[in-house]
């Protein structure tokens, strides 16, 4: 079965998302990042759902197109606060966004 | 596949849906409705009248709880057990809406002086807390999911609602992007539970890992991110880092929304994955849960000691109260299991009237200093002696002196690690208990800084508490003094029969 393949392709999804939020300075990075991971999620679902035929597929499937609708809110959410931050200071940096600190 | 899922939907019937036990829920959808639409139709000196509907709401909420409990009859299970309502959740379904209707309190003069957008504040309030109240149910990955999101995408923009304020724009900012990593980690966690249990009821789930005996490294794997997301939420050390900025660049009724209601929806979630999808995984959550409780208790009291604004403080004290409400998870799969539940919801009714108080009280006080300082609190004691005696009750009730809720909650915590009779619980037990007196350090400076110290500009002048404040202040300290005094009120809604035999307690 393919299932091994498409749970690797998920994790080294996951790894890139994960790897992109710690190491991006960039808020617009960091929330790509964080998309990439909810492919990987989104896969792993469907690669799963795919492989039980039947019993709990349907779960995995309906479970997918939540995670898609709700991303798509998060992100716009997202993007809204990065544009707030870009207009007040000009910049998008996450190193700027240091004001409070202790 | 497509031809399948056709075939299965064929034979659907439509589930019977139970009206009464759904309508909470359903008045908070409509009263979200409600305050938008009114919202666009009432001139702008009128918007105060859209915090009025939104107490309502939320008030009007907690009658069909209120029937629930008394008929009190067997536990509500809705489609197909994935929604369930039960004593425990109805008990945290009160909570968090007067915990809603005292955030309203607290927010009208504040929202309406500042001239920010009432309608639009109060309708993602009320979003915020139906997603709580969706969480206390949530029996099913899926909704529970769906409601984590609800009770945070809201509150995402209620942090940066001081549009010009760069301090609250970088607290929405901040709060987002962990919140959104966090939850990103939460489904990663939760799609491989899916893969090893082949549904998302928490309930399969829990039979499904249970039947192996022997844990595979997918489930090892998928549970330590599902604890770490909402680690994340319940702002538990190393995942804290969000907590202290956020809480002090927000506005400080959002703040207080913050600590209590966001804080306690994590707790929640955590008791629903733990006790109900994979309470015989101990092995791998019991060292997990020692670890974050450890180092939440103690960063947090350490961090707190040093703060010089009355916000931040507040936050690690809040940071550390959190690593006192994991302590009974630490034991949660022991045969102090059910004591540590009850522990956990008596734990969070108190710290949410002691901490909303104790917001209700820095809110007022500000009005007159209008600084965070805590060296502005001096003098308190001259021109607000009502305000002292209130804090002190607040503070103390933290700190964990008899005979306020705070004492209680804090003994029941002791006696739930000390019962189960387990290493790790005779050590979270002693490592609790030096917390404890370290968090002395920092509440009794605050209260030497009201009692003792002069004001720093000798202006004596009274404070005006405007009427929804006190308001907010009357429900939390008599809350505070009531839970501490008859402890057995709580102990009576922590019997938690209906969660214990639907299997929670992996029995």
């Amino acid at each position: 079965m393919l299932i091994n393949q498409f749970l690797l392709l998920g994790a080294v999804l996951f790894c890139i998302g994960v790897y992109g939020v710690i190491a991006r300075k960039n808020a617009v990075m960091v929330l790509m990042s964080i998309e990439l991971i909810l492919n990987a999620v989104n896969l792993n679902l469907l690669a799963f759902a795919m492989n039980m035929n039947g019993e709990g597929s349907a779960d995995g499937h309906v479970f997918a197109l939540y995670v898609l609708a709700i991303a798509a809110a998060e992100v716009g959410v997202g993007l809204g606060l990065v544009l707030l931050i870009y207009r007040n200071k000009r910049s998008i940096s996450l190193d700027e966004l240091s004001e409070m600190k202790g | 596949m497509l031809s399948w899922l056709l075939g299965a939907a064929s034979g659907f019937a439509r589930p019977k849906i139970d009206y009464h036990a759904l309508a909470p829920e359903i008045i908070l959808s409509v009263g979200i409705c409600v305050v938008l639409i009114v919202d666009l139709f009432i001139s702008e000196s009128k918007k105060w009248l859209t915090a009025t509907i939104a107490g309502v709401v939320l008030i009007a909420s907690v009658i069909p709880i209120v029937t629930l409990a008394v008929i009190g009859d067997n536990t509500r299970s809705l489609f197909d057990g994935r929604y369930v309502v039960d004593e425990f959740s109805l008990i945290m379904k009160a909570m968090f809406l007067i915990i809603g209707y005292v955030v309203v309190l607290l927010s009208t003069n504040e929202i309406e002086e500042g001239g920010y957008y009432q309608g639009e504040y109060y309708v993602l309030l009320l979003s915020g807390v139906l997603g709580m109240v969706m969480m206390t149910s949530a029996r099913d990955l899926v909704s529970v999911f769906v409601a984590f999101e609800f009770l945070s995408i809201p509150t995402y923009m209620l942090a940066a609602w001081r549009k010009r304020d760069t301090k609250s724009n970088e607290a929405g900012v901040k709060y987002f992007l962990l919140g959104a990593f966090a939850s990103a980690l939460m489904l990663y966690g939760m799609s491989l539970l899916y893969g090893v249990a082949h549904s998302t009821k928490l309930s399969d789930i829990g039979a499904a890992i249970t039947v192996k005996g022997k844990l595979s490294g997918v489930e090892a794997l998928a549970i330590v991110f599902i604890v770490a997301a909402f680690g994340f939420k319940v702002s538990a050390v190393p995942f804290h880092s969000w907590a202290p900025d956020t809480y002090q660049g927000a506005p400080t009724p959002v703040t207080a929304f913050l600590s209590v209601g966001s804080k306690a929806g994590g707790f929640v979630a955590l008791v629903s994955m733990v006790y109900l999808a994979f309470p015989l995984a101990k092995d791998i959550w019991q060292p997990l849960m020692f670890v974050l409780a450890t180092l939440t208790m103690t960063v947090g009291n350490v961090m707190a000691l040093k703060q010089t604004n009355i916000v931040r403080m507040l936050a690690y004290s809040s940071i550390s109260q959190g690593g006192f409400i994991l302590m009974p998870f630490v034991v949660a799969g022991t045969k102090a299991s059910e004591t540590s539940l009850k522990t956990i919801v008596a734990y969070l009714l108190v710290y949410a009237t002691t901490n909303l108080g104790a917001f209700a009280v820095v809110i007022a006080v500000t009005r007159k200093t209008r600084s965070g300082e805590i060296s502005a609190l001096g003098g308190m004691l001259t021109y607000a002696p009502g305000l002292t005696a209130l804090m002190t009750l607040f503070f103390a009730s933290l700190a964990g002196i008899p005979p306020f809720g705070g004492w209680f909650a804090k003994v029941s915590a002791f006696r739930a690690v000390l019962e189960a009779g387990t290493g790790y619980g005779y050590a979270i037990a002693v490592i609790g208990a030096v917390n404890t007196v370290i968090a002395f350090g920092y509440y009794g400076n605050i209260m030497r800084e009201m009692w003792m110290k002069p004001a720093p500009d000798g202006d004596n002048s009274r404070v005006e508490v405007p009427p929804s404040i006190i308001a907010a202040l009357g429900i939390t300290g008599a809350g505070t003094l009531l839970l501490g005094i008859l402890p057995h009120l709580v102990l009576r809604f922590g019997d938690l029969n209906d969660l214990v035999h639907t299997g929670a307690l992996g029995k």
